[in-house]
């Protein structure tokens, strides 16, 4: 997580950003929105650029997109992180299909938000992410609850694979539009731990990948 | 079948429920015969080898039944499973048949004849291979089904003639003579396949990319014409309306909405269920009033009287949203859990003072807090000036019938 005494979101420094989408229009755009409250320091449009990018950037933060030529935002989350885990990674899709968006999550995205999100809950959004904390749109919230009751039925691992009670009701009130200081309001809990609680849902969101497999490695005796 | 039809039949070759070629069944069917009649007449003429002659040659002329889609509906669909099983047994009924009929009429018994019957046997096989309808299920098949069945029907055929044609030479004490033939003639076949080979299988391979070509072409005019349909005619209409931003944005956001259904989800089955009926409704007041609404739902069950209230109950507030609230989106939550439905209808509008709400305001009260009540459920109302407005409605799933 980060640490206390970078955080960009006291103003002092801009988070650097580089912008991984395969549409210049786009990439202008989002540009020219965000304005000063980041310093984009890099712009790529496929797999093999951006990951050549990042590796000389070495940004704060990735705006990625989720539909790339060259193997889409999972290749690239999956080749630099491996070699850079401190790079953090904000999706940005146009895409409403829940694949899409729990796999960049899964593959290490600490937030999703789609296209339609004005500049200044962009720029929101980066300078938290880029501070350590996770971004949930209600649409992901929605799809993170569905993802989960589904697989609710046999739990392997109660302990890693459900969402708590707490974790759910979270979950809930960003799925009905509430902005994190709104739902630290009305579960009476400081925003710092609605944060800690959607981190956590995300981390169970990509262990709960890792349980997947293995009990489908472990179903078709292939372990 | 078809004796009880009223019309005499076209005379056709039979494809359901044929023996050998579907001569006589035709002929049955076209006479208001019974089959087995037919048949048998055949068998009778054939004895001065008459009715093969006959059938023979109504197998040339007559041609197949139009199409096996028409007769599909009329027989049951078990007729044509079994029709290969018979025409195996009528194979080797015929050859038995032949058989015998040489054996007690011919007088003479010849191993000679047992050969051309197999030469014959196997001719017929190809023969029939060869004839058009079977020709168009190998060729046009988009799945490949000259596999199994049909090459070794063709072996089988092949494997006859040889037998009939080597066993016919060789009783005949002719086989010494014939090898110098023969060799010529395996030696020019297998050259003649050697240069032809390569050409056919150019052939099959132009064909099958010919095949594939039009498939993507296919799917790139249905593309096309969607695309044409929607997208193109609403950028037509924005630009129109340039200086209308809100239709602008109207059109916009319809048109995004069409084309991520299109794009995206599954082809909806339209309001069976609770998820799609909510999305469809809430894109309706979104037209209506032109305020984006965003819709997340959780889970899904089949639609039922009571959550058709929830519904309208959630219509009546987003409406009230995108009238009152004089604000820039509204989130639709909805969420099918094993015991209830909850939806909730939140934007951060003006709000209002509930309690200030007159008494005959249908609106809240009668369309959202009495209509739940009514059904079995409930509303909440979350208000205050200037906080925006929480409408959140919970239903009781009944249990599934």
């Amino acid at each position: 997580m980060g640490d206390e005494s970078t955080t960009f979101s006291d103003g002092d420094a801009v988070p650097r950003v580089v912008i991984v989408d395969d549409h210049r229009l786009f990439r202008s755009g989002v540009r020219g929105e965000l304005g000063d409250a980041v310093e984009v320091v890099g712009e790529a449009d496929d797999v093999d650029s951006a990951v050549h990018v990042i590796g000389e950037q070495r940004p704060d933060l990735v705006l990625l997109d989720v539909h790339l030529p060259g193997g889409g935002g999972v290749e690239v989350l999956r080749r630099v992180l491996a070699q850079h885990p401190q790079i953090r990674f904000l999706a940005l899709s146009v895409s409403d299909a829940a694949e899409d968006v729990i796999g960049v999550v899964r593959g290490g995205a600490r937030g999703y938000v789609t296209k339609t999100i004005s500049g200044a809950e962009l720029a929101r959004a980066i300078v938290r992410v880029a501070d350590g904390d996770a971004v949930f749109s209600p649409r992901l919230a929605g799809f993170v609850l569905d993802a989960f009751s589904a697989t609710d039925a046999p739990p392997v691992d109660p302990e890693l694979d459900r969402l708590t009670q707490r974790e759910r009701e979270v979950l809930r009130h960003i799925a009905r539009g509430y902005a994190y200081k709104e739902v630290a309001k009305e579960l009476f809990i400081s925003v710092k731990t609605v944060e800690t609680h959607v981190s956590s849902v995300l981390r169970k969101l990509q262990l709960s990948n890792r349980h997947e497999l293995s009990r489908w490695a472990t179903a078709r005796r292939l372990v | 079948m078809a004796a009880t039809a009223s019309d005499t039949p076209r005379l056709t070759r039979a494809v359901d429920g044929r023996l050998l070629f579907g001569v006589a069944s035709g002929l049955a069917r076209h006479l208001g015969v019974d089959p087995v009649v037919v048949r048998l007449a055949f068998m009778c003429l054939s004895i001065g080898g008459m009715g093969i002659a006959v059938y023979i040659a109504l197998y040339f002329f007559v041609p197949n039944e139009p199409t096996k889609e028409d007769t599909a509906t009329l027989d049951d669909p078990t007729a044509r499973k079994g029709r290969d099983v018979s025409q195996l047994v009528a194979y080797t009924g015929l050859a038995a048949g032949l058989g015998t009929l040489f054996l007690l009429f011919g007088g003479v018994f010849d191993p000679l004849l047992w050969f051309v019957v197999f030469g014959a046997l196997g001719a017929a096989i190809l023969w029939q291979q060869a004839n058009p309808a079977q020709r168009d299920e190998w060729m046009s098949s988009t799945v490949h089904r000259v596999g199994g069945k049909g090459l070794m029907r063709a072996g089988a055929g092949i494997l006859l003639i040889v037998v009939g044609v080597i066993g016919f030479l060789a009783f005949q004490q002719q086989l010494q003579d014939a090898r110098a033939g023969l060799t010529f003639a395996f030696t020019l076949i297998a050259g003649v396949s050697l240069v032809v080979a390569p050409w056919i299988i150019g052939l099959i391979r132009d064909r099958d990319l010919e095949r594939r070509e039009r498939i993507r072409n296919a799917e790139r005019a249905e593309l096309a014409a969607h695309i044409h349909d929607s997208v193109l005619h609403t950028l037509t209409l924005i630009q129109r309306r340039a200086d209308d931003p809100r239709e602008v944005q109207r059109l916009a956001r319809v048109q995004e909405r069409a084309l991520r259904t299109w794009l995206y989800r599954r082809p909806a089955d339209a309001d069976t269920t609770v998820s799609p009926a909510l999305e469809r409704v809430a894109a309706e007041v979104e037209e209506e009033h032109g305020v984006p609404i965003e819709v997340v739902c959780v889970g899904d069950c089949p639609m039922d009287d009571s959550l058709g209230a929830v519904l309208r109950a959630a219509r009546e507030a987003m409406v009230n949203a995108a009238k009152y609230a004089e604000t820039s989106s509204i989130s639709v939550f909805g969420e099918v859990e094993p015991e209830e439905v909850l939806v909730f209808v939140r934007d951060r509008g003006a709000g209002f003072d509930l309690e200030s709400v007159p008494e005959d305001r249908m609106g809240v009260r009668g369309s959202i807090l009495g209509r739940m009540d009514r059904h079995g459920g409930s509303a909440r109302i979350r208000t205050a000036p200037g906080e925006g407005t929480e409408v959140q409605l919970r239903m009781p799933r009944t249990p599934e019938s």
